[in-house]
């Protein structure tokens, strides 16, 4: 900290001139491709015309937004449909990767442990794209699930491309790419429990579920908040590339969500105002829910996705 | 860590006396677990794998897939790299991934660096700009309107410059930067070094493992990137990989001589050549793989404390 004593502003603008030159393309990127389309959004409140430009369209006021509160049928559907998918990641896919680190981590063989790690994180790193099409392999019509029942003489599934079937299709998707991921950060709580409580613990006669409840869990507790918080940020964003990729097999009131929704209403059906609403709205209640949560966490004690005081 | 080095090849955990190993029936239920759990990862890859190096006669005969392929053939292999849809949109994909992350890998040191002095001038504001950009994305009509006002749709600028930096990545490698010692850059300023010396003679080599993984991060976002190319490239001659997968394995469009430039020929069987473009997709993640693996794990845990 030798040099970073006050100075003058000036003083401190000449001194650092070096940092903010090099600093400088980095930010003019971000603030041309995250802060000028944050502006952008104020085509939600106009009838955004193509030809005669941002500027130039005229006003409409909350217009645009009567398709979220006069509730629009294609609007609530997809609503519908994102929440209950949100719903269901949350219950459903949310433990798995907790329950797979506390699997990893009970193991006592280091190099076990090391190789299922490889083979779990791989998904991860596969495009959507690639993950799609490998379930359409293994799950499709004529995938090697069915062809292996139907070899038997069983009747075979379709799973690809029944509506009913959907939302379990991409929650199981979402496991397979990403639950092995997913235990980084807890396998990263859990070897930083101190071993000399499962000590104690085995020396007072706690069985191996007690000493799980009283001392492992609670050592992962300030991750699974965090990592709650996080997810609740995203409730109303679900996989976007993973389900346009998968849409036209089922149809849109299976699959449409509030990010396809935008997409098509927007890029591909130039209803640009109405769709900036929507992602406007989405992206405020993104934020709110991120706040909201993390204060929340704040007054139960934990200590969340940021403490007031950043570096 | 001492623990870890002292107990070797067994777990920390098994080096403390109270934790009692498992029962059998225990351990026979965990080991199954992870089994399938790594069958589950595995098999699929493996049966794509061998389908791509099929003959027609094989294919037929499993009724789709193949789990082990009898007389391997390159055949479907050939026949993509014949210079048609395939070459082109993986030449395209290369570009990008190679050029994209030179580019994102230096505007993002650059800025971590830059923001790696607290105290330095405007240094709350600027960082707080960078971090405001984890919490809220923009959103998707907004963003592809700035891309078609600077005249970029249809340009592969448009697959790079958007996500050029990404706010994440920053904060990882400026925690890095700051955990540098800082002895070494005050005895370098003694020492006469001006700010780019001390950059690129003590910054850099220090960093070296910081900025491949990052620059890994980066390559393997690039060259997975879908949701761009389909919101901004209309043109299907500069298509990239993940788009070409797209159209002609999961909507299963045909693939005949002609996308593929062959000449009268008759072509591979359909499932081979499916097979072979999401094999070619996958190698260039599957060959960085283990780099990425050893160091993955410590990105991810700086930026997670340091965020």
């Amino acid at each position: 900290m030798s040099v970073t004593h006050r100075m003058p502003r000036r003083g401190a603008l000449r001194r650092d001139r070096f940092l903010l030159w090099l600093g400088l393309p980095g930010l003019a990127v971000i603030v041309l491709f995250h802060y000028v389309p944050l502006l952008g959004n104020v085509i939600a409140f106009k009838d955004y015309q193509p030809f005669i430009g941002i500027l130039e369209s005229p006003w409409v006021g909350l217009e645009n937004f009567r398709v979220i509160f006069n509730g629009d049928p294609d609007f609530l559907n997809a609503l519908a449909n994102t929440l209950i998918i949100s719903f269901i990641q949350v219950v459903l896919v949310f433990p798995v990767p907790i329950a797979l680190a506390l699997l990893l981590n009970s193991l006592l063989s280091e190099r076990l442990k090391r190789a299922v790690q490889s083979v779990l994180y791989l998904p991860h790193f596969m495009s959507w794209v690639i993950v799609v099409a490998v379930f359409q392999q293994m799950l499709g019509n004529a995938g090697l699930l069915n062809t292996w029942l139907r070899a038997r003489g069983l009747e075979g599934f379709q799973i690809i491309g029944d509506p009913s079937l959907f939302k379990a299709l991409i929650t199981s998707q979402v496991i397979w790419k990403d639950a092995g991921w997913g235990t980084i950060l807890f396998l990263a709580a859990l070897s930083r429990v101190d071993l000399h409580l499962y000590e104690a613990a085995a020396v007072d006669g706690a069985s191996r579920g007690r000493q799980l409840w009283h001392i492992t869990l609670p050592g992962i507790r300030g991750v699974i908040v965090l990592l709650l918080i996080l997810k609740l940020g995203d409730v109303l964003t679900v996989g976007f590339e993973q389900i346009i990729l998968q849409q036209r097999a089922v149809g849109l009131e299976a699959s449409e969500v509030l990010d396809t929704y935008v997409y098509t209403n927007g890029v591909l059906g130039g209803n640009w105002g109405v769709s900036a609403a929507v992602g406007l709205v989405k992206g405020l209640v993104g934020v709110a829910m991120v706040l909201g949560a993390n204060k929340i966490a704040h007054m139960l004690g934990e200590r969340g996705v940021y403490s007031k005081e950043a570096r | 860590m001492s623990i870890i080095l002292a107990a070797g090849r067994r777990s920390r955990r098994a080096a403390v006396t109270g934790i009692v190993p498992p029962s059998l029936p225990v351990r026979a239920l965990k080991g199954v677990v992870l089994l399938v759990c790594c069958a589950v990862v595995i098999l699929p890859f493996m049966s794509v794998i061998s389908t791509s190096l099929a003959g027609q006669q094989e294919i037929s005969e499993a009724g789709g897939l193949v789990l082990w392929p009898r007389q391997p053939s390159l055949d479907a292999y050939r026949a993509i790299f014949a210079g048609g849809v395939v070459t082109r949109a993986l030449l395209v994909s290369i570009g990008i991934t190679v050029v994209g992350s030179l580019l994102s890998l230096t505007a993002t040191a650059c800025l971590a660096y830059s923001l790696s002095r607290p105290g330095s001038f405007a240094h709350r504001p600027l960082l707080l700009t960078v971090l405001f950009t984890l919490l809220f994305s923009p959103g998707i009509i907004p963003s592809y309107l700035i891309v078609k006002q600077l005249g970029l749709l249809d340009s592969y600028w448009s697959l790079i410059l958007p996500v050029l930096v990404n706010g994440f990545n920053v904060v990882v490698m400026r925690a890095f930067f700051m955990d540098l010692p800082r002895e070494l850059i005050d005895s370098a300023r003694i020492d006469g070094a001006g700010e780019l010396q001390i950059m690129l003679r003590v910054v850099v080599p220090l960093s070296k493992a910081v900025l491949a993984v990052v620059g890994l991060f980066y390559a393997v976002a690039y060259w997975n990137s879908f949701f761009t190319a389909m919101l901004y490239i209309n043109d299907t001659s500069k298509w990239p990989l993940q788009l070409v997968l797209r159209t002609y394995v999961v909507d299963n469009a045909a693939l005949g001589a002609d996308q593929l430039n062959l000449a009268a020929e008759l072509p591979p069987p359909q499932q081979a050549l499916q097979m072979a473009i999401l094999v070619v997709s996958l190698v260039p993640i599957l060959l960085v793989y283990p780099f990425l693996q050893r160091h993955f794990a410590k990105g991810v845990l700086l930026g997670a404390v340091k965020g």
